[in-house]
């Protein structure tokens, strides 16, 4: 069982939350042209890491707020909690996030570099 | 479909030496037992193999049995980490059942329950396949109506399935609970009875045992850390023991098969999720069937033995440990306790864990990748051990001749960017 630190609610057991997966994928912007195989990067294809790992959990049977933990997959130690929207600032969480694969792949350039925002496109 | 009947192979008598049958036995009990060989060598690996299969578990095995039976592939090496069947092989709750609902998973779940059917005699070895049935139960009338649903889908693919009135479990299944005020009551089922049970541990050392028999070098303690490319082409694999070259490499590892592919670069849809069973102190029969709930997430059926066997849903993280969290077999209890409350001062023996490699639409990978000579098996999430020898007969094929056949095309590697997905999540009256 794992004591989560939910960032707004303080230590709570696992039972409390729901675990979101993998953080930090970014949706590829509507104008960017990109393949389907490319696409499939940020619906399907996942980081499965043995060790440390960044992820998305929501305290859904309490605060019902989202958060970031930096988990180690093997030992499940958490090495840190952190905000949406933010990335970690231990290093080798840090190192865990620039070291994925993810952040090479066209998926999320095409979610950052488009010219305009999704909001603008929709006008 | 139902009438084809898989390729075996060409074996002449069922394999394996020394042979067992019921005058080895009496003639080795005058010795009192300790005369007989090893049901397998220990090899030490060659510099050069035809073919290098990663991963040692049943799927594994099976794959290079076939390879060497029906393709005639005999140069090749099943390279385990640990011990054969000593990860999710030895770790499921054994339950084989076909029904499932989509054409696609029909095909191959079928496939491999006809080969279950003849596999003692196949290899020899007795893997005390026990077609004791399988009863998926519905808690309310809209998973009856749903079910029935189902029921005439799989039985229009020639797979047996019948749907039984919560009277009809009751006689069939005497220590059930049908009473409707509990909170997830016995609203009806549907019954495979050509489902049951097989001996997971019987079906790994048969399969070694097979394919040993048939040159086949299972090496067991040697740990894959790396895949040799030339360009887009593999040309052999480094492990603790030192480089083995080959040409073509299978890799059948379930939960840690994400770590093998990113030795290529390659990156799969999987998740690694633990999947957690339990088995109780053994007592006198009970039951005789195997008893499935999709809503609760439990499973039970009651080894040969008498261990009472349970397993449950996954759990919701990410995990390498092989451990899981508490509150998944306390959930998956207290709705097995309510239905048969016969177990309810069961004392439980022993817990464990599997690294259940988990797909987003709940159906293996049997693919080709972008690499040539790399094929990966994987996928199989909680549902792995019914389609052992399934899995391990059209992985062989693809292999022998680099090309998926009929029943492995749809699981490809592409159905991920071309979106033709088969999703069994929960459609078959499975836990996923």
């Amino acid at each position: 069982m794992l004591i989560i630190p939910c960032p707004h609610c303080g230590p709570r057991d696992e039972i409390e939350f729901a675990c979101g997966g993998e953080a930090h994928i970014a949706r590829p912007l509507v104008e960017n042209k990109i393949s389907d195989a490319e696409f499939a990067n940020y619906l399907f294809i996942r980081d499965n890491t043995k060790g440390l790992f960044l992820e998305r959990w929501h305290h859904s049977a309490g605060c019902r707020k989202w958060f970031n933990l930096a988990r180690d997959t093997f030992t499940h130690e958490i090495i840190e909690v952190y905000p949406m929207g933010s990335l970690p600032k231990k290093a080798s969480a840090r190192t865990s996030y620039s070291s994925s694969w993810r952040r090479g792949t066209l998926a999320e350039k095409a979610a950052k570099t488009g010219k305009h925002s999704q909001t603008e496109g929709r006008k | 479909m139902a009438q084809n009947q898989p390729d075996r192979g060409q074996r002449g008598l069922p394999g394996g030496s020394p042979r067992y049958s019921a005058l080895a036995l009496a003639k080795k009990a005058m010795n009192y037992h300790q005369d007989w060989q090893r049901a397998w060598r220990d090899p030490e690996p060659k510099s050069e193999y035809d073919a290098i299969i990663i991963g040692g578990g049943g799927h594994g095995l099976a794959t290079a049995y076939y390879l060497a039976a029906v393709h005639g592939i005999n140069n090749i090496a099943v390279i385990e980490k640990g011990w054969i069947g000593g990860g999710n092989t030895g770790r499921n709750t054994t339950i084989i059942r076909s029904n499932y609902l989509w054409d696609e998973s029909a095909a191959i779940y079928e496939h491999s329950m006809k080969l279950w059917e003849g596999m003692t005699q196949d290899l020899n070895f007795n893997v005390m396949f026990s077609q004791r049935g399988v009863l998926t139960i519905a808690h309310s009338e809209h998973e009856l109506r749903e079910m029935s649903r189902r029921v005439h889908a799989i039985r229009l693919n020639g797979i047996d399935s019948e749907i039984l009135g919560s009277a009809e479990i009751k006689k069939f299944v005497p220590t059930i609970n049908i009473d409707q005020s509990i909170r997830y009551p016995v609203m009806g089922g549907f019954l495979q009875k050509r489902g049951g049970t097989a001996r997971h541990d019987a079906v790994a050392w048969g399969y070694a045992r097979a394919a040993d028999d048939l040159g086949v070098d299972i090496i067991q303690k040697c740990e894959v850390t790396g895949l040799r490319r030339q360009g887009r082409k593999i040309i052999g694999v480094e492990t603790s023991r030192g480089f083995i070259k080959t040409k073509k490499v299978g890799c059948v590892v379930a939960g840690h098969s994400s770590v093998v592919a990113a030795m290529a670069g390659i990156h799969l849809p999987v998740a690694s999720r633990p999947l957690q069973a339990l088995v109780s102190e053994p007592i006198k029969p009970i039951l005789n069937t195997v008893i499935m709930s999709n809503a609760v997430h439990m499973y039970i059926s009651q080894s040969d033995k008498g261990e009472m066997v349970l397993g449950a849903g996954v759990d919701k993280y990410n995990s390498y440990a092989q451990r899981g969290s508490f509150s998944v077999p306390e959930h998956m209890l207290a709705a097995a306790v309510e239905l048969f409350p016969v177990l309810s001062r069961l004392r439980m023996l022993r817990h464990w864990g599997g690294i259940v490699d988990t797909c987003p639409d709940a159906s293996p990978i049997i693919s080709k990748t972008d690499i040539e000579g790399l094929y990966f098996d994987c996928g199989w999430g909680t549902g792995g051990f019914k389609a052992t020898p399934g899995s391990g007969h059209v992985f062989a094929d693809l292999i022998a001749n680099d090309r998926p056949n009929k029943i492995a095309a749809p699981y490809t590697l592409d159905r991920f960017s071309s979106g033709l997905l088969i999703d069994e999540h929960g459609a078959a009256g499975v836990a996923h």
